[in-house]
């Protein structure tokens, strides 16, 4: 760029030109306005930090976990993201949704039902067809590798799961969970008192019956107030109101809850608990050509399964899988299974194998977290506040910037007013275009970051200037000193931007959380900065340099011998 | 500003020079006491860490004009709300139109009961609160992240300064400059008590970056000097000093024009938000860059100096210089004064104590 034969014009043009693109992409984009961060708009942010080394593909499984379920709590544009290697962060826009946080950070709760009606019969405990033609086997069939598969490497994530749940309630830990599902399928049916007692009922009346206590007995003869309940819940719509459970999943009541494919059950109290599976996988078994899921217990998960298995073979009773409340799969007992390793037949795909075994697997989070989450929610007035200040004190700061500039360098003042406002100008198109294509989104230290940049990106120009300055002092004309100044003035400029930026990339990638919006915003205006130096700001005083205001050294130029304190200023010729 | 520039003129061309490399240990002192105090008040006093370090809760309640009634109304309520560990909470106004509580980790039905507890005395929807809660183990991570960050930083700009001056003595020179700015801005949060939250640290950690680039205008002038020391019939430490002499109305220029923005943003962030982020990064910063403006001037080019004064060829420059000095200051110098009873010399000038 410091050619002698420079054209400082073209340059101009050119860069103008691509300023001109610049907007026109924004234009394209549709967007004049920056996605603001939560701290600017209002809003709540979840962090869950993972205990020890989740590892990418368990964090990102997570990642997709929780999306789900709060986008399913009908949330609208909440966004999830991994962070740091070990870190989820879940971000709601609007509303206030602290109550989202126990959806977000519960791990779900696995437990092996029996089913005493359903839906497809209509009627309770009868034996006509399956949906599904779902049937559990002994996996005797399988080999054994792939009865092992997926062993080790998740057992830690399963954590403390609790035992058998025959003896009764344990369920006290995450009651919360029951409730809140239960409240949401109330939400969403109607005559909702009615439905409550009627579920109330059965679970007092449960608590009555005897034979609640022994399921296997229980679904041949449910308590009457539970089929009332289901016969109730049927009534009023049941799974067709997109309800996923209907009553808290207590293990020790019964439940009245729907499968995906929106088929109501009637179940009994948990028979066992998903901490007595110890693994799950998706396998094809020799000699067959359909996916299946393996299911292997514990000792003592063996024992009750093995007691199921006896009473169910031969019969059309279902055996259900319940997570979180809703049914993941019914299937019938094919044989008689002792040493706890099952298998789940039916239309699986490779896909729906192993999404279920994944589920059976981890629970459904595949990695545990810390305790405490980082939850904050920034008000609305909060988040006004914080924008109306960032946006104060960026006003403020270049207004002063450019005012101390304008008196100190006069005429020169102006190409440095002119650059920073063609600097905010490329720094606002930048920042729209990455939020439209990379998510960038501006965040209270972004702003911050903005208007610090303000500083270092004067100081090129300053450091510029002052070169001018003294090359002029050692008796240079103008146009000359422009150029020779220049010379060096790019080297320094270039050496110091350099370890401005090489420390925005470090905090970037350091730093956690909104810092990094502090980084990015510093990083991107360093760039700026030079891009604004070499094309705009050398070739603008360049192009001045063949005025005579200038060249002569006009009182206001700031460049008179008056202001350089020199006694002549070489005026090199005519320009 | 014309005075300001005539003093930019004298500056350039050695008319009028400030002596920075000569008055070094005046300036290591200054520096050194100001150290002291820092670390005194580090160990002393500590660090005033913010609830991000700490773990608990937040509240950040709106209210139409913040006055200490509400603050105190807003207590009442909150330790009245008989939650486990509200017992004393620390309650402050924030800016004009917001109140601040800070309590300690609350599980979520506890929080529920105090945001109950708030709402319910501000008079305010539940949906304008603003909370925050972290776990104590939040912060440590943040410190030790921004701890990893310093060193790859400090590594880095090390090589840089190395190769791009070629001289690691520049680059210990401007490490210290570095050190003394950080250990300043500490030394002032931990005396004047400042809350420290990762938006501080975050205000360090940009300190490194700007106290460097500093360092770096300056070294680049000093090289520049340097580089003609021989034809000049300088010393280093006279071309050194003569580029801190003449980047001086720039490092000048530069701290204002960088300062004015973050003074702008510490003015606002203090008056309308009150304890922020906003607040304490630019505090942070403000104390930051005009440490790191003196250190580039006062400490990094006398401390370079000082480093190279132990080369051959710059003790050998050193010593012309000199001899060149005292020559022109009194070419005489060498004829000894005549005294009643002075011994008769007959190979004058080879005695350096009679200089000066």
């Amino acid at each position: 760029m410091a050619r002698k034969t420079a054209r400082p014009g073209r340059t101009l043009v050119v860069f103008f030109l691509a300023m001109a693109i610049a907007y026109g992409l924004v234009a394209l984009a549709g967007t004049w306005k920056p996605t603001l961060g939560l701290d600017l708009q209002g809003g709540t942010s979840i962090t869950l930090r993972a205990e020890g080394d989740p590892g990418e593909e368990a964090l990102d499984q997570a990642r997709q976990i929780i999306d789900d379920r709060v986008n399913g709590s009908g949330v609208a544009e909440a966004e999830v993201t991994t962070q740091g290697g070990n870190e989820i962060v879940v971000e709601i826009p609007g509303e206030n949704a602290r109550n989202l946080i126990e959806t977000v950070q519960r791990t779900a709760q696995l437990r092996f039902r029996l089913v005493a009606c359903s839906t497809v019969d209509g009627r309770c405990a009868t034996s006509t067809g399956l949906p599904e033609g779902i049937q559990i086997d002994p996996s005797t069939t399988l080999p054994q590798e792939d009865g092992d598969q997926g062993e080790g490497n998740n057992r830690a994530a399963l954590g403390s799961w609790a035992r058998l749940s025959d003896t009764g309630s344990d369920g006290g830990e995450k009651d919360g969970n029951g409730q809140e599902q239960g409240q949401g399928a109330d939400e969403g049916a109607q005559g909702k008192g009615g439905k409550q007692s009627a579920y109330d009922a059965c679970i007092a009346a449960a608590a009555d019956d005897k034979t609640a206590a022994k399921p296997l007995e229980w679904i041949d003869n449910p308590t009457t107030a539970c089929v009332d309940a289901f016969t109730e819940f049927e009534a009023s719509g049941g799974c067709q109101q997109g309800a996923s459970a209907a009553m808290g999943d207590d293990p020790a009541t019964p439940l009245i809850t729907c499968d995906e494919d929106g088929i109501a059950y009637l179940l009994s109290p948990a028979m066992i608990e998903g901490t007595s599976l110890d693994d799950a996988g998706a396998a094809i078994p020799q000699q067959q050509v359909n996916y299946v899921v393996t299911l292997s217990f514990d000792g003592e998960g063996s024992d009750v399964f093995a007691d199921i298995s006896n009473a169910l073979v031969g019969t059309e009773k279902q055996f259900a899988i319940v997570l979180d409340g809703q049914v993941l799969s019914a299937p019938t007992m094919e044989g008689r299974i002792l040493d706890g390793n099952a298998q789940i037949s039916g239309d699986f795909t490779e896909t729906t194998a192993n999404s279920l075994a994944t589920s059976l697997r981890y629970g459904s989070l595949p990695i545990a977290f810390e305790d405490q989450p980082l939850v904050e929610t920034i008000g609305p007035s909060l988040a006004g506040d914080q924008l109306s200040a960032g946006l104060t004190a960026g006003g403020i700061g270049l207004a002063i910037v450019m005012l101390y500039c304008l008196l100190y360098y006069r005429g020169l003042g102006t190409v440095v007013i002119a650059s920073l406002f063609v600097a905010a100008g490329i720094t606002y198109a930048m920042v729209l275009l990455l939020s439209e294509t990379a998510n960038f989104t501006l965040t209270l230290p972004g702003i911050a970051g903005l208007i610090v940049a303000v500083g270092i990106t004067a100081d090129s120009f300053i450091v510029y200037f002052e070169r001018i300055r003294d090359e002029m002092r050692i008796g240079k004309s103008m146009r000359v000193a422009v150029e020779s100044g220049w010379k060096r003035a790019r080297n320094t400029c270039l050496a110091a931007d350099a370890v401005s930026l090489l420390a925005a990339v470090v905090l970037y990638i350091f730093a956690a959380g909104v810092v990094k919006g502090f980084a990015f915003a510093l990083g991107l205006t360093t760039i700026i900065d030079l891009v604004v130096f070499f094309w705009f700001t050398h070739p603008m005083v360049s192009y001045l340099a063949k005025y005579r205001f200038f060249n002569k050294g006009h009182r206001l130029s700031g460049l008179s011998p008056e202001t350089l304190g020199v006694s002549r200023v070489a005026t090199g010729g005519n320009a | 500003m014309g005075r300001f520039s005539q003093l930019g003129n004298d500056l350039h061309s050695g008319r009028r020079s400030i002596d920075f490399v000569g008055r070094r240990w005046y300036l290591y002192a200054v520096s050194a006491v100001l150290i002291a105090i820092a670390v005194f008040g580090l160990s002393y006093k500590g660090l005033n860490l913010g609830i991000e370090f700490t773990g608990g809760t937040q509240y950040r309640v709106p209210v139409a004009s913040a006055t200490q009634d509400d603050a105190d109304a807003l207590r009442t309520a909150v330790v009245d709300s008989g939650v486990e560990g509200v017992g004393n909470p620390i309650v402050s106004t924030a800016g004009d139109d917001a109140v601040q509580i800070q309590v300690e980790a609350l599980s979520l039905e506890d929080s529920a009961t105090v945001t109950e507890a708030i709402v319910a005395a501000a008079g305010i929807s539940a949906d304008d609160l603003s909370q925050e809660d972290i776990g104590a183990s939040w912060g440590r991570q943040i410190a030790e992240r921004a701890l990893i960050g310093l060193v790859v930083f400090v590594v880095l700009v090390v090589l840089f300064i190395w190769a791009y001056f070629r001289e690691w003595k520049m680059s210990v020179a401007a490490l210290v400059a570095l050190a003394h700015d950080v250990i300043i801005t500490v030394g002032v949060y931990a005396f004047t008590g400042f809350e420290v939250t990762p938006a501080t640290v975050t205000g360090i950690l940009t300190i490194l970056a700007f106290s460097l680039y500093d360092t770096v205008v300056v070294f680049d002038k000093v090289r520049e000097n340097t580089a003609a020391m021989r034809e000049s019939r300088k010393s280093y430490a006279q071309a050194a000093n003569l580029a801190v002499n003449q980047t001086l109305v720039r490092s000048i220029n530069t701290s204002l024009v960088a300062l004015l923005p973050v003074g702008s943003i510490l003015y606002v962030g203090a008056v309308q938000l009150g304890a922020s982020s906003l607040q304490d990064l630019a505090l942070a910063l403000f104390v930051g860059m005009a440490a790191g403006t003196y250190s580039s001037v006062c400490i990094a080019t006398p401390m370079l100096v000082h480093l190279k004064n132990t080369e051959d060829d710059v003790k050998l420059a050193e010593k012309r210089a000199r001899a060149r000095e005292r020559a022109a200051a009194d070419p005489y110098a060498a004829v000894p004064n005549f005294a009643e009873d002075m011994p008769i010399h007959n190979d004058p000038g080879v005695d350096p104590s009679s200089q000066r």
